[in-house]
């Protein structure tokens, strides 16, 4: 049977009705119709569809979305400020984090996680924090190099 | 399948729901249940309890008698954070510092660890050279086991149906100057489960010699195991790069493991000795009262990644 519950992505209240084996992944993506998460390999090894669950990631593709109800999600749609992209976005363009993009939402929020907790991160830090998200087409450096940049510039703009 | 979804937030709720609906799958961060489901290799079941709102199940606590409480939820990134844990049961601290990825850690819980119980857990064999006991509760009653007793075979374990893990006692340390670890060999560090594992814990007496030497296995036989014919070779010994390697050589008697996608019997068997020893190695920096990083074996790599 579907069960009524409210998911709240990227602050928005959504009633939905949803199966009990329902990922959280197919819920927000057919659903709710954020389609910035992406579905990979399906089973957490490859970190397309992370999001944030209470401000950690989570494979979204291998959670019950039931399970997330009444929690704080958060996508990639949210982590722009309109049309203003986040620090780690206009980053990743910058530096060439970016080849076929599948996997940039994920690595997104997976390097957001990281500089909430810890916003001066090493490069050892930043590649625990992406090592599960896969990419295969324009490597790790320039993501690396990505989220120092957006890092070093979150903490001058909070300086200033 | 018409498929139904309970989500408690007691343990009494809880296990009324597995006595009345037997067969029910415990769900709590869904790393290894979820995960399975959607990898193929069992469906979910028809009965979901998703604990995740159990609030009595949060918490890690320090106990009079100086051991350390563990309810179920606690999560891998919390077993690694905590000071505690780091500080005196650093061998869990690796192990949990080692689990998947960050996304992994934050969802995966101690209890779901114990109850899916693979041969190469990584608190399996922290929990054994710690000699944990495992707290177990259903309608019928509370019965507590010791973590060698819970395991009995590749995602077999003597929980019964009705019964939820709801949390793990850590009695206190042996005297002495006490340190441990958990090492594993991998193919990288992330996403990845042992091939071969070992946990060491090592006390010293005042004279620097071995009072209390432990050692155990994991991902070489059906279940995470201790080493006793190891542990005798440490006892009393003066903590020498002979006596650790000779303890080392030792722990491959312990194993009998099997031909897989990670690795052949043969290699795995070879490699037990290597991995015993480093596990040893760390157990004994931290025992000299060296503060190592979490995991330990970050201590043994050089260069930038």
């Amino acid at each position: 049977m579907r069960y009524p519950a409210t998911l709240t992505v990227n602050g928005v209240p959504y009633p939905v009705e949803i199966e009990p084996s329902a990922s959280l992944l197919q819920v927000v993506r057919d659903v709710i119709g954020l389609t910035g998460s992406k579905e990979g390999c399906d089973d957490s090894e490859c970190g397309a569809c992370m999001m944030l669950l209470d401000g950690k990631p989570v494979n979204s593709c291998s959670y019950l979305a039931l399970q997330a109800a009444g929690r704080e999600i958060t996508t990639v749609e949210g982590l722009s400020d309109g049309d203003e992209l986040h620090p780690l976005q206009q980053a990743f363009l910058e530096e060439g984090g970016v080849q076929c993009g599948f996997c940039t939402p994920g690595m997104l929020i997976s390097a957001s996680a990281l500089l909430r907790s810890s916003p001066s991160p090493s490069d050892e830090e930043v590649r625990i924090a992406l090592g599960g998200n896969l990419c295969r087409c324009t490597g790790y450096d320039g993501i690396v190099r990505a989220v120092q940049r957006a890092a070093k510039e979150m903490a001058g703009s909070r300086s200033n | 399948m018409d498929r139904r979804y309970f989500q408690p937030t007691t343990v009494e709720e809880t296990v009324g729901i597995l006595a009345e609906h037997p067969g029910a799958d415990v769900v709590a961060g869904g790393t290894d249940l979820v995960v399975g489901a959607r990898s193929g290799k069992r469906p979910l079941g028809e009965t979901l309890v998703a604990i995740h709102d159990v609030y009595e199940l949060r918490g890690i606590a320090e106990r009079p008698d100086g051991g350390l409480h563990l309810r179920a939820l606690v999560s891998h990134d919390e077993l690694e954070a905590h000071p505690v844990v780091r500080g005196r049961w650093s061998a869990l601290a690796d192990a949990s510092a080692l689990v998947g990825s960050p996304a992994t850690r934050a969802s995966g819980t101690l209890g779901g660890n114990l109850a899916n119980g693979s041969p190469a857990m990584e608190t399996g064999s922290p929990l054994l050279v710690f000699d944990a006991t495992v707290e177990l509760v259903s309608r019928q009653g509370r019965r507590d086991l010791p973590i060698s007793e819970l395991l009995q075979g590749p995602g077999t374990t003597a929980r019964r149906p009705d019964e939820l893990v709801i949390g793990v006692v850590l009695p206190p340390l042996p005297a002495g100057s006490v340190g441990s670890a958990y090492v594993r060999l991998e193919y990288r560090r992330a996403m990845e489960i042992a091939v071969v594992g070992a946990a060491a814990l090592l006390a010293l007496d005042d004279g620097g010699r071995i009072s209390d030497g432990r050692l155990a296995l994991t991902a070489v036989a059906p279940v995470c195991l201790r080493v006793p014919a190891a542990e005798a070779i440490l006892a009393g010994a003066d903590p020498t790069g002979e006596a650790i390697a000779e303890a080392a050589a030792a722990a491959a008697g312990a194993a009998k493991p099997i031909d897989d996608v990670r690795g052949s019997a043969a290699y795995r068997l070879a490699m037990v000795p290597v991995i015993a020893r480093r596990a040893l190695e760390l157990a004994l920096r931290r025992a000299r009262g060296e503060t190592l990083p979490v995991p330990a074996a970050r201590a043994l790599e050089s260069g930038d990644h």
